[in-house]
């Protein structure tokens, strides 16, 4: 079967300038997001992860517009979104929504959740006048919230039950895409996962497609598909759920996945520490990115910017960015 | 039977509130712990009360001339004694009261009008539109409030309508840099993404969902203003530049009692008290609703 393109991503790049001096000129960039590309296939979930500030928030913000990109393309269901006048896209964004992380400032606090939801309807026109205060009552029942509850104001719920309402509010324009922008790291664990499952039973309901922001691999197993890693502002690796956590093969990957805590003090696990820290997005180093902190890294690494290469003994659509992936899987190149 | 009713009362499903309701009890309740500020707004009340029906209550015409009874001191026919003219100092407090409280009310409202607005576009949209108004705005600033509006009034010549226009211009800066400020901060909030992501236009954002969540420093701001619009408004026709005579405007009848100051000391003592009762009133009931706003001091 022929998985169908939704969403896919050229050479996106995202840079913040800085200004300075006296005339505000730009003096400098924030690189947050560098020549990244990927596609998303329709009903599938495609997560970014990746430390603090490399780049998954902006990559998720540049395809929605809020910020605009300074480079790149986006094409979405066939249409460039990047070429779209602010009225076209204005109507595009029907099929794109977003949930946030923090589900206390994502809710305007003096409308009731019924007019949170009827007024996403009102912008999108999309259920006739007369039937959004129905519609409202059945997507809050949808989300495992009750109907009655309809009147009530943000303030009277629990943050589990606000990432609801948020979610509702993104499926009252029956969107396509949504965005979950670390859409469960601000909850307790226990409702994490009724989030999640929530998210998944939605998936198969609605045909929904996510791209899924997170930086817990925890919960980055539980509901991908396919898992890209990002670095600051580069992919370092892209693949499928299964291949990544079993056969990873950028070194960053490595120590990421060794840092998954596992719940069996009697396994010893060979923990890959870094050192140092991210280095700053404002002046990245030349070459590989990671070759700072990275065990095996060689000359070339300080030179040349490693393309994602898919090898012999990885899956199909399966890549990763590193030089030395064969001799580190033939144990040629040992860590220093 | 009363402990049953207290009962079943009980069982009932409490009603909640909206924000709004909400907020206007708690406000009240912080606003009622702060004496002052009660106070303060009951004065008001009171003021407004004396500014609305007090000229139907009073006998006499505020302009009625009787030069037989001038410079005369309080008494029982003349509560407040006569001026030079032998007008009625009373009547004519009571009914410049409504004229001073009705051009710092106006023209708070016109200035804060164009100042919030201002804010909300400087603040929002940000960027090289936001530095010109900014920039606009500091060079309002630089003027003493009362040389900006005597400036204005110099070249729109001397009305009530002018200094209302007067003062209004010289409430937009103030206005504008607390809205911006809040604005600003509300903007970069996760639910006005969302609302953009939604495909929400400019106007919606800024109408329905910022200018709401900002309201306070508003209000706050606009209870202060009204005092001193009011010094100002008397301050300028006590210099000559504003309502003109014989209208009873307090800062009007203060100017009228300062030749006579040391003979009749009344004709100047009355009105002075009384802008000092309107400004005292605002400033203290600003400063309490301030204090009861701030969510920095809620407990």
């Amino acid at each position: 079967m022929q998985k169908k393109e939704l969403l896919k991503v050229n050479n996106l790049k995202q840079y913040f300038p800085i200004k300075g001096g006296f005339l505000g000129r730009t003096v400098n960039n924030v690189k947050a997001v560098d020549d990244v590309s990927f596609e998303i296939y329709e009903g599938e979930t495609l997560s970014v992860v990746g430390e603090s500030g490399c780049g998954k928030s902006t990559t998720g913000r540049a395809i929605l517009r809020l910020d605009e990109p300074t480079e790149g393309a986006i094409e979405f269901d066939g249409t460039d979104l990047l070429s779209l006048s602010k009225s076209e896209m204005r109507k595009k964004r029907k099929d794109l929504q977003v949930i946030f992380q923090d589900p206390y400032a994502s809710l305007n606090p003096r409308q009731t959740v019924g007019k949170i939801l009827i007024e996403a309807m009102e912008i999108q026109n999309v259920v006739p006048r007369k039937q959004r205060r129905q519609r409202a009552i059945e997507i809050l029942e949808t989300v495992g919230l009750n109907g009655g509850q309809i009147d009530r104001y943000p303030h009277e719920f629990s943050g589990g039950q606000r990432q609801r309402i948020g979610i509702a509010r993104a499926l009252s324009v029956d969107p396509k895409l949504i965005i979950c922008d670390e859409a469960v790291s601000a909850l307790d664990v226990s409702v994490q996962a009724q989030v999640l499952n929530l998210l998944k039973k939605l998936q198969k309901e609605l045909n929904l497609t996510f791209f899924f922001i997170a930086h817990d691999l925890g919960v980055v197993r539980h509901i991908s598909d396919r898992i890209i890693v990002m670095y600051l502002g580069k992919v370092v690796e892209i693949a499928d759920k299964k291949s990544l956590f079993d056969n990873p093969q950028h070194p960053y990957t490595k120590a990421l996945l060794s840092a998954i805590p596992v719940p069996d003090p009697e396994i010893k696990k060979e923990r890959i520490i870094l050192t140092g820290d991210v280095p700053s997005p404002i002046d990245p180093p030349a070459g590989c990115r990671f070759h700072t902190r990275c065990p095996f890294a060689t000359e070339l690494c300080k030179t040349d910017v490693p393309e994602l290469r898919n090898l012999d003994h990885m899956q199909e659509g399966h890549s990763a960015a590193c030089h030395h992936m064969e001799k580190i899987m033939a144990g040629e190149l040992q860590p220093v | 039977m009363s402990a049953e009713q207290a009962n079943s009362t009980a069982l009932k499903p409490k009603k909640v509130d909206g924000p709004l309701k909400r907020s206007i009890k708690d406000f009240y309740k912080k606003l009622a712990k702060n004496k002052s500020a009660l106070v303060g707004g009951y004065l008001i009340i009171f003021l407004f009360i004396v500014a609305i029906v007090g000229p139907f209550l009073t006998t006499q015409d505020p302009d009625f001339i009787d030069y037989g009874v001038k410079f005369e001191g309080p008494s029982a026919e003349h509560w407040l004694g006569t001026d030079h003219h032998g007008r009625d100092m009373f009547t004519r407090i009571i009914h410049g009261l409504g004229i001073t409280m009705s051009i710092g009310i106006i023209a708070t409202i016109i200035g804060g009008i164009a100042g919030v607005i201002t804010g909300l576009i400087s603040g929002y949209y940000g960027g090289k539109l936001d530095a010109v108004i900014m920039r606009l705005i500091d060079i309002l600033l630089a003027f003493p409030g009362i040389l900006l509006a005597l400036a204005l009034i110099s070249i729109l010549g001397a009305s009530l309508q002018n200094v209302m226009i007067a003062i209004s211009i010289f409430a937009i800066p103030t206005f504008a840099r607390i809205v911006r400020g809040s604005t600003l901060s509300v903007k970069n909030l996760e639910y006005i993404d969302a609302m953009k992501a939604l495909g929400a236009s400019d106007f919606r954002i800024i109408c329905k969902h910022i200018l709401p969540n900002i309201l306070s420093p508003i209000i706050v701001q606009a209870s202060l203003f009204i005092a001193s619009a009011v010094l100002s408004a008397s301050g300028l026709s006590f210099l000559g530049l504003g309502v003109q005579p014989p209208s009873p405007e307090l800062g009007a009848l203060l100017s009228d009692g300062r030749d006579f100051m040391w003979d009749a000391g009344h004709i100047a003592l009355y009105p002075g008290l009384a802008i000092m009762l309107i400004v005292l009133a605002f400033n203290i009931f600003g400063d309490g609703l301030r204090d009861a706003l701030d969510p920095k001091i809620n407990k």
